[in-house]
């Protein structure tokens, strides 16, 4: 995807112009060539020595949808077709801190995710799966805090050691404000939360990532390439600087925090956008937060989705397009990837569909060669002078945000937001005047062409109640007076400003449902109030 | 045109009613509207049907336009059109756009909803609707 401003002028998309020809001297006038080896800071060629030679990048499909029973059925049948980590969709209920049968939840209980509403969720949604050998990955944010508690609490209760559990959870609040939109408290409360859950798992689950930083849905909402990642590292720092504050060392968390990337758009400007966030970030971390650990600078990160690159017109083309994002992920280093669905502009992802992008992902490790060799294109003229100049990019994003006064500023007066948006709306109007193209949409359009059908997930109201029957089980069944006293003691941490994971964890364990632990919270912290700026 | 609408913009509410935080797309026909010379009024995310309906009163909107996105569209839409009828706003333009299928528009212009513009919709036809359908 590349803007043609007149014939002879090529600029991409992050703002820079593209040249007819790249040569040496092109790359010494932008910095010259970066002649760290890969492994080593600022680790611009890939964070590992050997990359993939010694282990391909994690698959993980976004997955999950109506009950934990269902959801635990598909984990199943994608782990037997060979996929090497859990991706969990939450139901928007879920999402939000509302329980399955409160008046909020109406028309939405599992439908674009898991219901979870008690631990016991969690239970089932894992079972039969080792939580040592398959990597789970929690796409949830707003009621983050929650959730990570009762993963941990489900492992615990399943024997395994907390000291090594692994796993990822995306709480990645600011982001959310942005884009997305699962917030529930007020801004600098939210902050407060991902601290609370760095502080206890740097404490008592080390290899456990609390946070997942996403430029992804910063993108998807219409910033550019580099922008995404400036901005995703602003945000980075303000949960940093969140968790410094606490009194944590960095190298106690620093290498524990993972990203989430967009691989949608030009091959080489994205190429080059992660080379140069891998350097940006690894100084952040060693240079000016002065982080001991080499590893505390690593940018780990799930590079996928490309959610906004694919199209309802002609949807069969989203297989191409997902196996040309694939490559540009493989071709960048990155640790996991998920790839959207070539039905994914109109529906829940059909089993087919997700056989067809975990193929697409193995196609390119056993069949194209691309985890033969590391970073391969190290050293091109062009990908290395784009890389210096993504890097310049991806700091004057930064330097914005700074300018605003800092992420938590800019997102709690709606000032990024603004900016993305007014980018939604001129990139819209250059898709529907044809001067950014896109095929099938403005170009190589065919005549007579009829709209694909929309299949949408079909609302199941049986696995809804029985949701709801669930839970009321659950009630039933748990211990009310533990229930009642371990949300008392939420209550006090919470408005003592105290870490308040401890009592989430008891919470979890009395299985208080999500809405009720997070009702608690929003009588201490409020709700968010979104900034309406245009 | 009404004496009415020659004396004052043509007023739109956008509405993302239920939980789906999918908000792209809303803001971006926000802007398009607003650029087209409309008053529009943005409601933010999260809103039950009855907020929706409140505000439209409230702001005696010629139009209102929902963005739904998580599938939820029939069952919010129903239970918006009585609170619409309710608060006697059943003359006034209801619309409704985001990730809906074909067989659907059927149901929802039943429902009452004269505008429905799925995924890929243009922004030029959809304020050219509203022109045209704003009397």
């Amino acid at each position: 995807m590349t803007v043609m401003k007149n014939p002879n002028t090529v600029v991409n998309e992050s703002g820079i112009e593209i040249k007819t020809l790249y040569t040496r001297e092109d790359v010494e006038a932008s910095g010259g060539i970066d002649d760290s080896r890969p492994g080593e800071p600022p680790f611009t060629r890939g964070i590992h020595a050997d990359m993939y030679r010694k282990r391909p990048w994690t698959m993980r499909q976004y997955t999950g949808f109506a009950n934990a029973a269902d959801t635990n059925e598909r984990f199943h049948y994608l782990i037997a077709n060979g996929q090497t980590g859990l991706n969990v969709a939450f139901d928007l209920p879920s999402q939000c801190g509302y329980d399955s049968d409160s008046p909020e939840a109406f028309g939405e209980v599992g439908r674009v995710g898991m219901a979870v509403d008690t631990l016991r969720d969690f239970e089932v949604a894992f079972d039969g799966i080792d939580l040592n050998k398959i990597t789970v990955s929690l796409t949830i944010n707003g009621a983050a805090a929650i959730m990570i508690a009762m993963y941990l609490a489900m492992a615990e209760k399943r024997g395994f050691d907390l000291a090594n559990l692994r796993g990822t959870a995306q709480n990645d609040i600011l982001k959310e404000f942005v884009g997305r939109g699962t917030w529930i408290f007020p801004v600098e409360p939210s902050v407060k939360l991902v601290a609370d859950t760095i502080e206890y798992c740097a404490a008592h689950a080390p290899k456990y990532s609390p946070v997942s930083v996403c430029g992804y849905h910063i993108r998807e909402s219409g910033a550019d390439p580099a922008e995404e990642m400036g901005y995703a590292f602003a945000i980075a720092k303000a949960y940093t600087d969140a968790a410094l504050a606490r009194g944590l060392d960095i190298d106690a968390f620093a290498g524990r925090l993972s990203f989430n990337f967009n691989i949608f758009g030009n091959l080489f400007e994205q190429v080059a956008k992660f080379r140069a966030g891998r350097r940006r970030w690894a100084r952040i971390i060693l240079d000016e937060y002065g982080a001991k650990d080499p590893k505390s600078g690593w940018l780990r990160m799930i590079a996928g989705g490309g959610g906004s690159g694919l199209t309802i017109e002609q949807p069969e083309n989203n297989i191409s397009r997902g196996a040309y994002y694939a490559l540009i992920a493989a071709l960048s280093g990155a640790q996991t990837m998920a790839l959207c669905c070539y039905d994914e502009a109109y529906t829940i992802p059909t089993p087919k569909a997700q056989r067809i992008s975990l193929r697409t992902m193995q196609l390119l490790i056993e069949e194209i060669g691309l985890t033969d060799t590391v970073d391969p294109l190290g050293g091109s003229y062009y990908v290395e002078t784009l890389t210096n100049q993504m890097e310049e990019k991806i700091v004057a994003a930064m330097d914005w945000v700074a300018e605003q006064g800092g992420m938590v500023r800019a997102v709690s007066e709606g000032l990024i937001q603004a900016r993305v948006s007014a980018q939604a709306y001129a990139h819209q109007r250059s898709l529907e005047e044809g001067t950014f193209r896109k095929v099938g949409v403005n170009c190589y359009v065919e005549e007579g062409e009829e709209r694909p059908e929309v299949e949408l997930h079909g609302y199941d109201e049986a696995g809804s109640k029985a949701q709801v029957d669930a839970l009321r089980r659950v009630k039933i069944e748990r211990d009310d007076h533990e229930v009642e006293a371990s949300l008392d003691a939420l209550r006090t941490a919470a408005q003592a400003g105290d870490n308040v994971m401890p009592a989430l964890m008891r919470a979890v364990k009395a299985y208080a449902t999500v809405g009720e632990m997070t009702d608690v919270m929003v009588d201490v912290y409020g709700r968010y109030d979104e900034p309406l700026r245009f | 045109m009404s004496e009415r609408q020659t004396e004052k913009k043509i007023r739109v509410l956008i509405a993302k009613p239920g939980l789906d935080g999918h908000d792209v797309g809303a803001k971006v026909v926000v802007r398009a509207l607003a650029d087209a010379g409309f008053e529009v009024i943005y409601s933010g995310l999260r809103k039950t049907p009855e907020q929706i309906a409140a505000a439209a009163r409230d702001e005696d909107v010629d139009v209102v336009g929902l963005s739904v996105l998580s599938g939820s569209h029939v069952p919010l839409c129903r239970r918006l059109r009585d609170l619409l009828m309710d608060a006697g706003l059943g003359d006034r333009l209801w619309m409704v756009g985001g990730n809906i299928p074909e067989e659907d528009r059927a149901v929802l212009g039943q429902l009452g909803y004269r505008g429905v513009f799925p995924t890929s919709a243009k922004l030029d036809d959809i304020v050219n609707f509203i022109r045209e359908n704003v009397t």
